[in-house]
Parts: C-alpha cells; sequence; structure tokens
C-alpha cells in the first residue's frame, strides 16, 4: 500500500497535466511564454548556473556540454535534438514535441546561437507522426538564421543513443558508433554536435527568458529544477507529470493515482527495480527523490510476476540489439533465453547461477554502447527485488502472477536500421 | 603518462588471440570475446601489450594514453 502523499500542484511550467495534444502555434506560444530572448554565449554560465541536467537519461550537466561545444564549434556547430524516445514506456518527449514545439525549437536555437551553430536537425521517432508533424509545422511557421531540418528515425531502441543519431542524420544506419570521438567532438557529418534531448532544450528555453536561479528554485538545494515525468503501468492516470526533480518516487505515484504496486521501474528498460515495501537493504523506497534519471516510473501491480514482467523486456531489448558487438549479440539472447525459462518456471538454480555469471561479465561498457550494461542493470534489479519470487519458481515452477496479462506498453513493431 | 588496453568491440570478432598472447590483462567470456581489463599499464607489461596489439588480426585492439 502506497502512503498517499500530499502535494500542492504548483502551476506546470513545460506542460500542464490535463494538456491536449493539441499543437500550439507560435502567436500561442509567444503569448504564453513571452518574446524568444536573443541568446549569446552569456547564455551558458546561466545554463550552468541553472544545475540543469540532461533529461535523455543520463543527467549530465547541461552547461557543461553547451561550453564543451562552444570551445569547438566556430559557428560550424550542429544542435541535435534528440526526439527518439524508443523506450515505450516513456511518453514525454512525444507529448512535448507535439503541444509546445516552438518552446523546443526556442531551445534548439538559444543553444545554437549560444554554441557557435548553423544547423539544427531534430530527429523524431518515426512513428511519433504528431511530434513529426507538429515539429515540421512550427519549423514552417519560423523565419531563422539557421538551417532546421526535421527528420524521421527508425524506431529502434538503440537509435537514440547519441552517436547512433548523429549517425543516422548523416545519412548512414541508426547503430552507435565507437568512442571517443563523442558528438561533441565530431558528431553530424564531422561537425561538433550539441545532442540534448527535447526536454532539456524546452527547459533551456525557459531559462533563457526567466533566468538559472528561477530553474534552480523549481527543486531543492540537492536536486535543483524540475522534470517531466511519465507514470506507467498500473495507473488510475497514466501520463506525463511535472515535478521538482527533489520530489519523491511517491509523489509521483500518488499524482498518477497509484493505489498499490508491489515495485516499481525507475528510469524505464534500462532503470532498475525497487520493491515498494520500503526495505534500505533492497537499494530505495518511494521516498526517494526522483532525481535525474526518473524520466520514466512503471508502477507493478501486486498481482503481477515481476520476473515475468522483467522477460519480456529483456526479450525486446535483446532484439534490439545493434548486432555489431560479441557481447551484446551474444550476450543479450542468452540472458533473455535463461530469463524467459525462469519466468515459466523451467530454470533450474545452475542457470540461474549461470545467469548472474553472464550478467557480471557483460556489464563494464563491454559494447560501442550502453544497451548491454543497461540490460544487465534492469536484470540484476530484478533478480534482488524479487528475489523471493525466484525462489518460488526455482522450487515450485512459476506463480500465479505469471499468467497474469502484461502491464508494459506495447513496443512499436520492429523498424529497420535506415 | 601511462597506457591502457582498449578493445573496439564492433571490429573484434572474438576469435581470442589476444587472451592467448596477453592473459595478464585479458581474459575471455562465454562466448569467446575478449574481456580488457582496463588498469593502466605497467612497463613490465608493456611489450606484452603492444605484441598483442600488434598480432590483432581485426585491429580491433589499441592501446589509449590516459593522463595521469
Ligand atoms: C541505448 C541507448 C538509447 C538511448 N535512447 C535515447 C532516447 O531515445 N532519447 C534520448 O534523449 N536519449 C537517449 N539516450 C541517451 C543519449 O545517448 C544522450 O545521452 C542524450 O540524448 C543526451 O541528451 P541530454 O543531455 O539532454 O540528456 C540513449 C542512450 C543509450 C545508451
Ligand atoms: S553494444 Fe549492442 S546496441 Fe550498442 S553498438 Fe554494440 S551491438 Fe549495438
Ligand atoms: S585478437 Fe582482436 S579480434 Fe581477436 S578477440 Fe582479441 S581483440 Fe578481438
Amino acid at each position: 500500500m502506497i502512503e498517499p502523499v500530499a502535494f500542492t500542484q504548483a502551476e506546470a511550467n513545460l506542460i500542464p497535466d490535463d494538456a491536449s495534444w493539441e499543437p500550439e502555434d507560435f502567436a500561442h506560444h509567444l503569448a504564453r511564454y513571452g518574446p524568444v530572448p536573443t541568446a549569446s554565449p552569456a547564455l551558458i554560465p546561466e545554463i550552468q548556473a541553472s544545475g540543469l541536467k540532461g533529461r535523455g537519461g543520463a543527467g549530465f550537466p547541461a552547461g557543461l556540454k553547451w561550453r564543451a561545444v562552444a570551445d569547438r564549434a566556430g559557428g560550424r556547430g550542429v544542435v541535435l535534438v534528440n526526439g527518439v524516445e524508443a523506450d515505450p514506456t516513456s511518453g514525454k518527449d512525444r507529448l512535448l514535441m507535439t503541444a509546445r514545439p516552438h518552446l523546443v525549437l526556442d531551445g534548439a536555437l538559444m543553444a545554437a546561437r549560444s554554441v557557435g551553430a548553423a544547423e539544427i536537425v531534430v530527429g523524431v521517432n518515426r512513428t511519433a507522426v504528431e511530434a513529426h508533424r507538429a515539429m515540421a509545422a512550427a519549423v514552417s511557421e519560423r523565419r531563422e538564421p539557421v538551417r532546421i531540418e526535421v527528420v524521421g528515425v527508425p524506431s529502434r531502441y538503440v537509435a537514440g543513443e547519441e552517436t547512433a543519431l548523429a549517425q543516422f542524420v548523416s545519412g548512414g544506419p541508426a547503430r552507435p558508433t565507437l568512442t571517443p570521438p563523442r558528438p561533441f567532438q565530431r558528431g553530424v557529418r564531422g561537425r561538433p554536435t550539441l545532442v540534448h534531448n527535447s526536454e532539456t532544450l524546452a527547459w533551456a528555453a525557459l531559462i533563457g527568458r526567466r533566468g538559472g536561479a528561477w530553474y534552480r528554485a523549481l527543486g531543492s538545494e540537492q536536486h535543483p529544477g524540475a522534470m517531466l515525468v511519465t507514470v506507467a503501468g498500473a495507473c488510475a492516470r497514466p501520463g506525463v507529470y511535472e515535478l521538482p526533480c527533489s520530489a519523491s518516487v511517491g509523489e509521483a505515484l500518488a499524482r498518477a493515482g497509484v493505489t498499490q504496486a508491489q515495485a516499481v521501474l525507475i528510469g524505464g528498460y534500462f532503470g532498475t527495480w525497487v520493491p515498494m515495501e520500503p526495505s534500505p537493504s533492497m537499494g530505495g523506497d518511494a521516498t526517494e527523490p526522483l532525481g535525474s534519471n526518473a524520466g520514466v516510473i512503471l508502477a507493478l501491480p501486486a498481482a503481477s510476476c515481476g520476473l515475468a514482467e522483467t522477460a519480456r523486456i529483456m526479450s525486446f531489448l535483446a532484439g534490439e540489439s545493434a548486432r555489431q558487438c560479441g557481447p551484446c549479440f551474444n550476450g543479450l539472447p542468452a540472458l533473455s533465453s535463461v530469463m524467459a525459462r525462469v519466468a515459466v518456471g523451467r530454470a533450474g538454480s545452475a542457470e540461474v547461477d549461470r545467469l548472474r555469471r553472464w550478467a557480471g561479465q557483460l556489464t563494464g561498457h563491454r559494447g560501442a554502447c550502453h544497451h548491454p550494461d543497461g540490460a544487465v542493470t534492469l536484470l540484476e534489479s530484478a533478480l534482488r527485488t524479487f528475489e523471493a519470487d525466484l525462489t518460488f519458481h526455482l522450487r515450485r515452477g512459476a506463480c500465479q502472477g505469471s499468467r497474469q496479462p502484461s502491464v508494459l506498453p506495447a513496443a512499436a513493431t520492429e523498424d529497420g536500421w535506415r | 603518462m601511462k597506457s591502457r588496453l582498449r578493445v573496439n568491440p564492433i571490429a573484434c570478432d572474438g576469435r581470442g588471440l589476444c587472451a592467448e598472447l596477453f592473459p595478464e590483462r585479458v581474459r575471455l567470456d562465454d562466448w569467446g570475446y575478449p574481456i580488457v581489463d582496463g588498469h593502466p599499464l605497467s612497463p613490465e607489461l608493456m611489450p606484452l601489450a603492444l605484441r598483442a596489439v600488434a598480432n590483432c588480426p581485426k585491429l580491433a585492439l589499441s592501446l589509449d594514453t590516459i593522463e595521469s
């Protein structure tokens, strides 16, 4: 049982809870947020002071990245907006790009002027048709001195990894490339490239208008600012919520009307399962602050089986390998097939030992990108969080819950790499 | 200035020659792909590291210099 947490819904800055998916045109955008400030390199210290962190998952400080690109771009840089959002649990980028396309553009334009970029590329998941249409319509409403292009990107999980996205919009396959160089060094067509999640840029657009101190004050000293969180799974009001970064997981769950859950998956398919019975030994509970990597929270109902759900996610992630690196194209299908046997109660303890050994072998950045690391993080958290269920499955076979329908959002059908 | 061994996982074909040549720093996973210990190399290990790099058939091994 999750304690109902009292919260006061402060006025939403990016998007209200009940936002319509109607794209906001330029005139209404200006009326809501005020004129687009003329950005310059002077905005970089403001972004740094704001404490804004990347909202694409890694939580890297935005200001540092702007600085690094500014040091290299010399007017020929590129701003690459990451709107791939191929994690089926997340919905905030689509919503933002559909309903507030001009805010994302403002952020990209300010970033371009600040770091010295002459070009903006907006990469949108091919399945996010409305977001693509809204971004393209917004671009056509603006007269800007930089080239802006909106590109549809294959709906593949790793296509949102920054080197994969940069390679794709440069004319190649949407597969990750070896680093270094990272995009800030050599990105789109070899140019220094600032890659940001669409939400990161939307916040930058507001920081440009209202200042770094304003953003910082939306959260706490330790967790400055605010963020969008997609809450999915077993909840009365699944959707995208704006919350302070200092808010707790429980507050996000309460907002979405989650009244009971045995565990939550924090951070999407690369995330960690956390039990909802507060238990410090298991590494977290609902009172933990959201921090910067909890853009998605999936609530697992009491009746479900966390092992079965994890097996489904592992199967998805194995299928999403770009099949370039041995540890990834061998390791993930192997983990997935044992996990599938665990889920149906057919695996023995020797197989689970092997699963743990493989998990150990596959972490530590063995692939060109972090796809294997993300999958292993998820798997290991499942083995910890659902330890009691694991014992049951090993001794007595599949539990009742494994026959429940999945609460995972449906994934898009497999796409190509071009 | 020190060096460390790195493998390019996209280029590597997992035949495991490196683990034979340089077992001090390379072991293989269950599929025969190298798990490289990325700690800085001591001067004594450098000749072995260089030999492994030179003999990798896929040019997938390299030495990274790291600022100490
Ligand atoms: C396999 C993989 C998939 C990723 N998918 C996305 C994605 O869909 N959207 C996104 O913004 N970042 C994604 N990222 C993170 C990006 O590589 C990059 O860190 C991010 O776009 C940077 O933007 P930010 O600084 O605003 O967070 C992914 C990373 C990995 C390893
Ligand atoms: S680790 Fe996997 S997803 Fe990442 S580049 Fe290598 S094969 Fe592709
Ligand atoms: S010798 Fe080269 S190609 Fe062979 S396993 Fe080692 S790194 Fe990979």
